[in-house]
Formats: structure tokens, sequence, C-alpha cells
């Protein structure tokens, strides 16, 4: 049996994904990127490899993808994210028109069409406002693990106003509050809420249509999709796997290209 | 037309000649900066360069002499030297550039640069009002600035009557009296009408190929980059409007893109990946050709770009100067091209729409600039549009033209990459063929 794998070297954290020839996860990885960005992505090939118990030679074609897509230096080629995002949310969740992708360092809007296809996109440009790096400021500041940011958020309810447009200012802008004496979870959903306020500038930017899909590592933060269902007025599309979507398209794509339908838009360009 | 060149000489022949018509005119302005001899300082918007050339006075392009620092990776040190001198990192680059010429006495990496002797403008842009200023304090000369009244309703209403028209025609012309006035006083010479429909006719030769030019990229596979070759020939255009080497330059430069287009030869090695873009801004000069090549490495070609319209002084137009009445000729020709420069940046998604169809294109680029709001105002709501009624793509970057500092190469290959890889996904998937037989445009 042949199957396809998928690499998602992100800012943060690297994703790696294994499907069989019907596309389905067969095994799947998520490791700390950190500095030695080719090791983080064969770590997290090998770990997806061990999960599904699949032999490496059985993998017939491996896709990067992410912001390190050049260093899956044994990859037969890369994607950038956007696209491989659009694939593996469409194939998720067929109903998918619009993407939110909120990763460590950037976050993307992507209008696609039925089965993937990237219509347009937006990102973020110079600032990290709006993006997982702003949490990861906020929980800095408020001393607190970035697992405990989520429940304790949800617990706001009357949320502080972040205007801060910069990450690094973020925290000192927290401090503040703290130091007038708000709660931490009232100061957290105004952090959450000021991000989302930010995402959903960029969905606008591209339209908002139809099924939203939200993918990207910030989609294991149960405050930021209450937060963004609330202020969209919409049911995000979010599963445990999530944050896997990229590797997943970059997989669904590898697979393609196997079954030679050839779909996947991947080029050779040296980076 | 019928040409003895061979094809080996005809093809890149534009590319060659347009290079060495520059370098001769760098050349031609450092002799005027050694012999003190007089200049006058004109924009790519609304130049009025054929009024300028009459009395024989040197024309230079500070926009074109600003943006060639930064094609020759020196901007930086002009930049920084004008924030030296207190100007913001805000303020437009080729303000700054310029600034910073004006202060190295004219030292440019093409040559000297002659100071100016008069400066002439219009309202084409708002910042060349506050730019003149500074060579009015630095050098005390006088300043012409020409005020054309702009467009008072939306080019889908019609655009203006003949009888609209006419009051601001006028008051064009009085205001290019004063002109004639003041070069009259700077050469000592006496305005010579005769002069001035020799240089009209010229601009006019000029014109006529020029939009043969840039129809022809209408052909399949596209005969020239319009972002890259096209600024080659822009530069040409604006520098040598007026002159029979310029007219001559773009007739040789039409009979090669009709050669291109018959025999199918474009500027892809491999034309079945053609994709066809237009380009909508001001290119990103510091990185040029690795910009260009972010998009050539995809088989991405710009068959039109919106900087070939608007900084072409009207050329692209399908307008011609009247001989017989030549002054009133001119104002309506500076009229109309600077409504039109400023339209076209004002309702993009209505000339965009109509160089879509006409261009068959595939995809277009925004790109944006940290420098010039005037022509990056707007372009988000444009692309809406675009997007909604027609069925492209769309890319919209950032960058500038001439700050490196706000140039993010690794930023914008992720992004153009995506964008490729879109306009693959839908080629594939669509079942689209590539273009096999050249179709040169028979209008």
């Amino acid at each position: 049996m042949a199957f396809a794998a998928g690499v998602d070297v992100g800012s943060t954290q690297t994703k790696a994904i294994i499907v069989d020839e019907a596309g389905a996860i067969v095994g799947r990885a998520l490791l700390p990127t950190g500095a030695n960005v080719v090791q983080a992505a064969e770590h997290a090939f090998r770990e997806a490899l061990k999960s599904g118990d699949v032999p490496e030679e059985d993998v017939t074609f491996v896709i990067g993808t992410g912001y390190g897509r050049y260093r899956v230096e044994f990859g037969d080629t890369q994607i950038t994210e956007i696209v491989c995002h659009a694939r593996g949310a469409a194939h998720m969740f067929p109903g998918t028109e619009t993407v939110l992708d909120m990763g460590g360092q950037d976050t993307k809007a992507i209008r696609i069409q039925p089965g993937g296809d990237v219509i347009d996109f937006c990102m973020n440009d110079k600032c990290a406002a709006g993006t997982g790096r702003f949490l990861q400021s906020a929980a800095a500041a408020l001393e607190l693990g970035l697992d405990e940011l989520g429940p304790t958020a949800l617990r706001g309810v009357r949320p502080v106003n972040i205007s801060t447009t910069c990450t690094v200012f973020a925290e000192s802008e927290v401090l503040s509050w703290l130091a007038r004496g708000k709660k931490i979870e009232d100061i957290l959903l105004g952090v959450h809420r000021s991000i989302a306020s930010r995402s959903i500038a960029l969905l606008r930017r591209v339209g908002i249509e139809g099924e939203i899909t939200f993918t990207g590592g910030v989609t294991r933060n149960e405050a930021m999709v209450a937060v963004l269902n609330d202020m969209l007025h919409a049911e995000l599309n979010v599963s445990e796997e999530s944050h896997y979507i990229g590797a997943l398209g970059a997989a669904l794509f590898a697979l393609e290209r196997i079954k030679g339908r050839s779909a996947s838009p991947e080029k050779e360009v040296v980076a | 037309m019928t040409s003895t060149i061979s094809p080996e000489d005809l093809v890149g022949r534009g590319a060659r000649d347009g290079a060495a018509l520059f370098r001769d005119w760098f050349t031609e302005l450092g002799t005027a900066a050694e012999r003190g001899e007089h200049t006058a300082y004109v924009f790519v918007m609304g130049s009025l360069a054929e009024i300028v050339r009459t009395f024989d006075v040197h024309t230079v392009f500070p926009e074109i002499t600003s943006l060639q620092t930064a094609v020759r990776r020196v901007a930086d040190e002009y930049l920084n030297l004008a924030e030296d001198h207190g100007f913001s990192p805000d303020v437009c680059g080729y303000v700054k550039a310029d600034y910073a010429l004006q202060i190295r006495k004219g030292d440019h990496p093409m040559g000297r640069i002659p100071p100016p002797s008069i400066a002439v403008l219009t309202n084409a842009c708002n910042t060349y009002l506050k730019w003149a200023e500074i060579w009015e304090r630095l050098y005390d000369i006088p300043i012409v600035t020409v005020d054309v009244p702009q467009s008072r309703k939306a080019p889908d209403n019609g655009g203006p009557t003949a009888a609209e028209l006419a009051p601001d025609q006028a008051y064009v012309q009085f205001q290019m009296n004063e002109l004639i006035g003041h070069l009259e006083e700077l050469t000592g010479k006496a305005f010579d009408i005769d002069r001035l429909r020799e240089v009209l006719e010229l601009t006019n030769r000029m014109g006529r190929a020029w939009r043969r030019v840039l129809e022809l990229n209408r052909a399949k596979p596209a005969v020239f980059d319009a972002m890259m070759e096209g600024t080659i020939y822009l530069g040409v255009a604006n520098a040598l409007r007026g002159t029979e080497a310029g007219a001559r330059y773009f007739e040789d430069l039409a009979e090669e893109m009709e050669y291109k287009a018959a025999h199918g030869i474009g500027p892809l090695v491999d034309h079945d990946t053609e994709h066809r873009l237009i380009f909508v801004g001001v290119p990103c000069y510091p990185i040029f050709r690795r910009f260009y090549q972010l998009f050539t490495d995809w088989g991405g070609v710009f068959v039109s770009s919106t900087y070939t319209w608007f900084a072409s002084g009207g050329l692209n137009l399908d307008f011609e100067y009247d001989l017989d009445r030549p002054l009133e000729s001119l104002a309506e020709g500076v009229l109309l091209s600077v409504r039109r420069a400023v339209d076209s940046m004002l309702f993009h998604d209505r000339y965009l729409k109509e160089a879509i169809d006409a261009f068959d294109a595939d995809g277009v680029v925004y790109h944006p600039v940290k420098s010039c709001r005037t022509v990056s105002t707007g372009l988000a709501d444009s692309r809406r549009v675009v997007l909604d009624e027609r069925d492209v793509l769309c890319l919209y970057i950032e960058s500038d033209m001439m700050d490196k500092r706000v140039v993010s190469e690794a930023q914008l290959k992720n992004r153009i990459d995506a964008f490729f890889e879109g306009l693959e996904s839908r080629r594939i998937r669509k079942g689209m063929d590539a273009p096999t037989a050249s179709t040169a445009p028979t209008t």
C-alpha cells in the first residue's frame, strides 16, 4: 500500500501527517520547531510514521509546507502553506469557503472554491499582532502557560480593551491593566477579542463567505474559538485535528501526485 | 514597415537601443551640468516637455533619476542623507533621493545631474507641489505649477462633453502661456510656434508607435514583459518625448514587436507555462531584477501594467496633437493626460476590467508601495471588485519602490508562490490548454 506525507514546518510547531490511498489520516505528529528546522521536520515525519505504524519505504511522496518548507530535505517538493491550508480545510470540511489560519507568527485569511482552490488570500505583513505570538506575550506577562490561556479567558465577564497594535507593547498594556486591579480572566478575554478583531479585519479583506474553517495552532485555544464565533456570529468549523490541516493539505497534494492526477500545483522553485 | 535587419538583431533591439539611448540621455545631462546649460525639472504625469524642448532646454525627470538610484542599489545612501537632514522615513522616497542628489551636487550613479533652472509641474500628484518648493528654497528658481482641473464625474458616466472641456482647456492654455513667458525670460529666445509643431509631430509619432507596442502584447505568447521591459520603454518615452530619436526608437520597437507577435516570440523560454498578468502600481526597484524573477520563475508575464498608462504622459491615450492649433491642442492633451492618469488610479476597476478582457489575463498583481499613497490608495477595493466581476486571481503584495528597509523578499516570495500555485491549480483543474499558436492582434 502506498502512503503520502505532508510536513508543515511552522514558526512555532512542526506538524506531519501520513495519509493512505483513500486520503484517510493514518499517522500524525506535532513537535516544537526550535532552532534546527531540518531536524524538526525529520523528527516530526518519523514520529508520524511511528504513530501510524507505517514503514518509511511505503511513503512514496512527501511534500513540505510552512515557512520552513525548503528545509524538508527528504521531501519531494514544496507547496506554500496558504494553498495547503485551503486544500486541507476543503477536505476536512467540504462546505468550506473561507479559511482562517492562526499560527504562531502569522494569520491568514483565505477564500476558496469547492475543492480547495484558492480564490484570494491575505496575511499579516510586518506585525505579529493578531497571531499566536500575541497570546504568548500575554501569557508571559501574566505568568501563565499557553494551555491555561483559553480556560482562564473563558471565565472572563467584562473584557478590557486592548488597544495596542504592537505585540511587544501588548505586554505593557496587560501589566497596566493588572496594576489597575482588573481580573486576569477579563484581561485575557480582552486579549482574545483584540486578536480576533484583527483576524476578522483580514477576513473582511478577502470577503467572508459560506462556512468558515479555523485552522492552525491557535484552534486548540477554546476561548479563541468562542470569541471568534461570537464576533463573527457564526459557528466556525473546528476539529481536534484543525492544527494539522496545513500538513494534511500537503499530504493530500502528495497523494494526488502519487495517483498521477497531478492537480497539485507544486513547482520546483529554488528558495 | 519593412526592415532589412536580421531576426537575430531585431529581437531584443528595443532593450539594447533603449539602454543606449538612456545612457546617452544621462551623458547629455552630465554635459549640461558641466556647461551650466539651462535645465527644466519636469514630471512624468503632465510633463509639458514639448514646450520646454521648443526652447532647447534640457529636461530632467526627478522621478526617473530617483528610481535609478534604487535600480542601481544605492538608494539607501540618498535616503539616509535626506533623513539625516530631517526628512521622515514616511516621506516619498523619490523626493528624498532627489533632495539628497541636490545636496550631493548632482552626483548620481548614472552621471552628473544638472540643477534646475526652472521647474514645471502639474497637480497630478500632490507631492509634486511640496517637492518643487524644495528646489525653490535651494535654488530660488521659477516654479511653474499648472493647475489642471480634474474630472468632476466618473468616466462610467460618459466623461465630459466637448462643451464641458472647453473652459478647462482654456484655463490650462492660459497657464501654458505663463510658462512660455518664463521660458522666454530664462533663455532669451522668442517662442517659435513652428518649432512646437515639429516637436508635437514627433510626440504624435512616438505615441502612435507606443500604443501599437502596448496593443501587440495581446498576442499569445505576449511579446514583452510590461513591468520589466515596459519600464525601460517608459524611461525612453519620457526622456526622449518630442525628439526624432524617441519617435524612431518607438517605431523600431513596434517593428520588433510585430515580428515577435508574428513568430510567437515572447519573454519566456517556455511559452506553454505563460500566466498572463496585469501589474498595478510602481515596481519594486530596490530588488527590481529579483522581483521580476519571482514571477518569471513561475511563468508569469505581465501583459499590461498600469504604470505604462499613468506614467507615460498620456502616450497611451488615443489622442494626437492637432498641428493646426498646436497650443490649444497641447493644452487639451495635458488636460486629458493628467485627468486620465488620476482617473486610472481612482477608477482602477473600470480600466482593469477592460484590460483583463482585452489581454485575456489570468491574474492581477496589486503592488501598493509605502512611498506613494497616490498610486496605492484604493487598490484593496479595486481588488474586491475585480475578483467579483472577473474570473481571475488577484495578488496583493506591499513593499516600496525606493526603500529596501520595507522590502521583505521572503514575504513577497511566499505570497507570490501561493498566487502561482493557485493559478497552476486552476489551470490544471479547468483543463486549460497552454497557448500553442501565435495570435497577434490586428487592430
